[in-house]
């Protein structure tokens, strides 16, 4: 388990870490808590000539108030993330979602940032992030550049990084007294998804105004439940009302088949998970 | 004789070092002028080798030397196998390094020898070997059918044919006559997935060549054997080697072997003169050390409509992986003698076929054979029970051996010395709550639940503590089962003992400490006990087969015994008493109906001075003592588990987990407990998580721990542990082996479990491990397949 050799440069700034990246050509790669990176540069799966660390650079970490949404610096640790306060009352649906990736070690040195650029289909903050139509920051050469969720996703570990940009925060909207649940199913406690949905509904009254739904590793890149989120608009807050609506989660996906479970297994699941996920964030 | 200290829970000894990092691991060890060691493995399941060019590697920066299958040609040997189980078995050629032909993924080429670990493992990718692909069978059926051939040397792939039969080996009747007559008759084919000892620490060697003694580190179970083999091997008199284990971090039976890494590393230092470490990475632990299980598994069980057992008829079909290791060929015949488990049948025959494949070699993991027997005869009688609509705890007490009816010569050929069903079993549903979990499970049945509930059960026994030298003979084994000790009392009081079993994290320590206090009436502190290194512990036959306190331990208490014996001479002499008024009691040797008394630290300072002692008397308190056990141990239980079927997703949730084990008498309640919980993890492991899995080409899929799910805590339940103590009649003691009970005994109660929850609805069987994707398959097959909605 050791890499090749790599060149190493850890800015304190974004300003360097961008002079850096430009200096640095084609085989670069940038750290934040390493928690893929590292293990595929020990494997050799990658093996960049620079690898840039952006840990040192303290204005990419935190979250904070920015009127209708949070602004969350992309190296801000999925322990914060699980555990802020300002994303429990607004953006509940993040906290529970954190709060399942990995283990706790892993929590604690992986980042928001790192693992939505990373954009592993089965990791578990795309999905809330596409939900809650976030909207992603990026520092390039030419200055700022903000691109949303729908179009930040492009494949497998594919994003609209380009080359020589570094994403520094994430701003996601506000959900405040939104009913929010991550409903992730895996084999053991410390494994990717292998299906999970992301659920967010606002209720007035006795009815689901509102829902958004994401769903993890249903695609190459995290998907809504569009068809869902449109059956649910309006509907009665009752479990046949969503079990109903549910039965829709897996149009327009096109989940992989491996050894937890082949695409037909997942379209299922993606249907069972999703009501759970609808159920547990109406309150029923 | 007190008995202060066997049975008292003792928080091991062992455990503040581990516990505060001050372990010493083979990896652990530095040495000046160390050199290090990478592998360049075959990226194929089977392949001619044409060309190894070196010299790009050779140029690498601190590149020491590169070794090839060439270079060692005449001096490697062959990776030893010393478990012919049949006169004609075949084996390939098994070079520590391949030098003409690969046949498994991971098979080392060759080895880089460099100034550190990161130089050796760059050059590695400079290593350019030319390889002409051969086809690969990698399917244990079609294996058998010789269509691909796994190795170009052989004109099979059959290795050898093992057979007990009942009828001719005169312990029971003919099976052909059970299976004729037979009223009901099942027929069944179950699939032991093969499994990875997923062992905490990697194995690691540090091999020393610059002394006159060539001294070898390595995390191994067996040092007393690697030593045998090294010398065996590599021409090496055995006197000139030095094997040592230090703290070793797990084996599971997957270090109760000689690896071809250490022999690699042994040729390497030899060559280079200079010590040379090796230690894997995880990757290369999961691909290239040996692998467990791996049985396709045919029966056939004939039986009464009274659900009276008459006949077993099992056909084996086990995979030996590419190559036979030490004793991976042995493997299967372990489990041979148990698949009549606790049952009277009186006809049994089974046939064993070993078969190479292009996988990686089998050998022991923790059960070795057993608990794929176990798991067999449990489902069976699950089988035969819904056959014949009994309960399946009523189907097994109309066959199994009495308590009154011990010892019990079994139909394969055992004497079972001791066993209490009756009361293992009692005891279990009074913890588990059965009829309650009966009756909620009909309700749960009734309203259509989409979570069912299922009960499953494993009533079991096994032959643990390895093992009499003369059965090991009578099965062709390389070696004798039995082992050594020495005891010695010091001037000062103080005790050392000296075991030939190789401790790595069973607390071997503590609870040789806690026998030895109570028979030489010392304090449990004043013990010290050494073991793991072949020039402390001269003798040995190391540790696997549960067979440590039920060998090892009656070698150390019969070498305590000796020096009591040899202290009595010399407190008869200081009291000028006759040896048949002395009594010992609490360390003390007192002349009876007097208050005349020595105690066994004076009687070594006075042995240590040698100033008076009787004539010809040895000034020592040393002893040496060899035990061969007279019979294997019996441990056996009865598990019960409460499983939960999410029908939506297929998940399967252990509710309640009882299980109630009789190891016999229990020397630390605290040390049985750890190895139950640990053997229930790994069977629950088997049943639910665990599976190495190929592609057709040959690679491991499941080459990390990303996708071999070992399960951790979380994914485990609470145990609801309980004994029942009936002492094993063949030792001083009383005890039994538990080291493997809880993984023999857990697998088949889950699955049977899993079963009896989704019967209803129409499904006969999953295959191992019961995943939430297969219990989902297998329910909607039930469902397009007309089974009961």
């Amino acid at each position: 388990m050791i890499p090749s050799a790599f060149d190493y440069a850890a800015p304190a700034t974004v300003a360097e870490a961008l002079d850096l990246l430009a200096a640095a050509g084609d085989d670069v790669k940038l750290l934040a808590g390493g928690q893929s990176l590292i293990p595929v540069m020990k494997l050799r799966l990658a093996d960049p000539a620079m690898v840039i660390d952006l840990g040192r650079i303290g204005e990419l970490s935190g979250v904070r108030d920015d009127g209708d949404a949070l602004l969350i610096g992309a190296m801000t640790p999925h322990h914060q993330v699980a555990t802020d306060s300002l994303i429990a009352t607004h953006l509940p649906l993040l906290a529970k979602a954190a709060a399942t990736v990995a283990d706790p070690q892993v929590r604690h040195r992986g980042t928001f940032g790192g693992a939505l650029v990373h954009a592993d289909p089965a990791g578990d903050l795309p999905a809330p992030v596409l939900a809650a139509d976030a909207t992603f920051i990026l520092a390039g050469p030419a200055g700022e550049r903000r691109v949303g969720a729908a179009d930040f996703f492009q494949g497998y570990f594919t994003t609209a990084v380009a080359d020589g940009e570094i994403l520094t925060h994430i701003r996601v909207p506000k959900y405040t007294g939104w009913g929010a649940h991550y409903e992730k199913f895996t084999r053991v406690a410390q494994q990717w998804s292998i299906v999970a949905v992301a659920a967010m509904v606002r209720v007035e009254g006795g009815t689901i105004a509102e829902a958004r739904i994401g769903l993890t590793n249903m695609a190459s890149t995290p998907v809504r439940a569009t068809a869902v989120e449109q059956a649910l608009a309006g509907a009665p807050m009752t479990r046949d009302a969503i079990a109903a609506a549910s039965v829709h989660a897996a149009e327009g996906t096109d989940p992989a088949s491996d050894l937890n479970g082949d695409a037909a297994y997942r379209r299922h699941l993606a249907e069972v998970l999703t009501r759970r996920a609808v159920i547990a964030a109406a309150g029923l | 004789m007190t008995t202060a200290e066997i049975g008292r829970a003792r928080l091991r000894k062992e455990d503040a070092h581990l516990i505060t990092g001050r372990s010493r691991y083979t990896d652990n060890i530095t040495l000046p002028g160390m050199l290090h060691l990478a592998m360049v493995r075959s990226p194929f399941a089977h392949a001619k080798i044409t060309a190894v060019d070196v010299s790009a590697a050779k140029a690498s920066p601190g590149v020491v030397a590169v070794l090839t299958g060439a270079d060692v040609a005449d001096e490697q040997g062959n990776v030893p196998n010393v478990w012919p189980v049949t006169a004609d078995q075949k084996a390939p050629a098994f070079p520590s390094i391949a030098v003409d032909e690969v046949a498994f993924a991971g098979e080392v080429v060759a080895c880089i020898v460099a100034r550190s670990a990161a130089a050796a493992r760059d050059a590695v990718e400079l290593v350019d070997v030319s390889y002409d692909e051969l086809p690969v069978v990698m399917d244990l059926e079609e294996a058998f059918t010789d269509t691909v051939l796994a190795h170009s040397s052989l004109d099979s792939n059959l290795s050898a044919t093992w057979v007990f039969d009942s009828g001719e080996a005169g312990t029971g009747k003919p099976i052909r006559e059970a299976l004729d007559n037979a009223e009901v008759l099942i027929e069944r084919t179950f699939y032991q997935q093969r499994l990875i000892p997923a062992f905490m620490e990697p194995r690691s060697i540090v091999v020393d060549p610059t002394s006159e003694q060539i001294t070898m580190w390595t995390s191994t179970q067996v040092p007393h054997i690697v030593r045998l083999m090294l010398a065996l091997t590599l021409g090496i008199p055995e006197s000139k080697v030095r094997v040592i284990a230090p703290d070793v971090g797990g084996g599971f039976g997957g270090k109760l072997t000689v690896t071809p890494e250490e022999f690699i590393t042994l040729m390497a230092a030899r060559r280079v003169g200079k010590p040379c470490k090796y230690t894997e990475t995880r990757s290369e632990s999961l691909q290239a050390g040996h692998h467990g299980r791996a049985q396709v598994q045919r029966l056939k069980l004939s039986a009464t409509k009274e659900g009276i057992v008459t006949g077993l008829d099992v056909n084996l079909l086990a995979d030996m992986g590419a190559y036979l290791g030490l004793i991976g060929s042995g493997i299967p015949i372990l489990g041979a003698f148990m698949y009549n488990a606790i049952y009277k049948f009186p006809a049994y025959r089974l046939e064993c076929n070993n078969i190479f494949t292009n996988k990686a070699w089998t050998g022991a993991y923790r059960g070795a054979g057993r608990p794929e027997a176990t798991f067999a005869i449990e489902r069976m009688m699950d089988e035969l029970a819904v056959e014949l609509g009994m309960d399946p705890l009523e189907l097994r007490e109309k066959n199994w051996i009495k308590h009154d009816e011990f010892p019990f010569t079994t139909v394969a050929g055992l004497e079972y010395d001791s066993g209490n069903y009756e009361a293992a079993t009692a005891k279990a549903l009074e913890l588990f709550d059965y009829d309650a979990l009966r009756a909620e499970q009909a309700r749960r049945r009734e309203t259509n639940d989409t979570v069912q509930l299922g009960i499953g059960i494993s009533t079991f026994t096994e032959m643990c503590g390895l093992a009499p030298s003369r059965v090991l003979g009578a099965l062709s084994y390389g070696a004798g089962g039995w082992e050594h000790a020495q005891v010695r009392v010091l001037p000062s009081g103080n005790v050392e003992v000296v075991t030939g079993v190789s401790p790595h994290g069973q607390g071997h320590e503590t609870a040789w400490s806690q026998l030895v206090a109570d028979k030489l009436g010392v304090p449990f502190e004043n013990v010290e006990v050494l073991h793991g290194d072949t020039q402390v512990s001269q003798r040995g036959m190391d540790t696997y087969g549960s067979r440590s306190l039920v060998v090892g331990g009656m070698a150390v208490l019969a070498a305590a015994d000796k020096v009591i014996e040899k202290a009595k001479v010399v407190a008869a002499h200081l009291m000028e008493a006759s040896e048949e008024d002395l009594e010992f009691t609490d360390g003390k040797f007192s002349v009876k109906g007097t208050d005349q008394s020595t105690s066994l630290g004076e009687i070594a300072l006075a042995t240590f001075a040698a100033h008076n002692l009787p004539d010809g008397f040895e000034p020592n308190l040393d002893s040496d003592a060899t035990f061969d056990p007279q019979n294997f141990s019996y441990p056996h239980g009865t598990h019960l588990a409460a499983i939960e079927v999410d029908t939506e997703t297929g998940r399967v949730s252990i509710r309640k987990y009882v299980c109630v084990d009789d190891v016999g008498v229990v020397v630390n309640p605290l040390i049985v407990e750890g190895q139950v919980h640990g053997g229930l993890a790994q069977g629950i492991a088997q049943a639910l998580y665990e599976e190495a899995v190929y592609d057709e080409a040959g690679t491991l899929v499941t080459g990390s721990f990303v996708d071999y799910l070992v399960p951790s805590a979380p994914d485990l339940p609470h145990y609801t542990t309980g004994r029942t103590q009936t002492p094993s009649t063949t030792n001083q003691l009383g005890v039994k082996g538990v080291g493997e009970a809880g993984t023999i005994a857990s697998t088949p109660a889950i699955v049977n479990g899993v079963l009896d929850a989704v019967r209803h609805l129409g499904v006969k069987d999953i295959k191992m491990p019961c995943s939430p994707s297969r219990v989902w398959a297998a329910l909607e097959e039930a469902k397009t397949t007309g089974g009961v909605q």
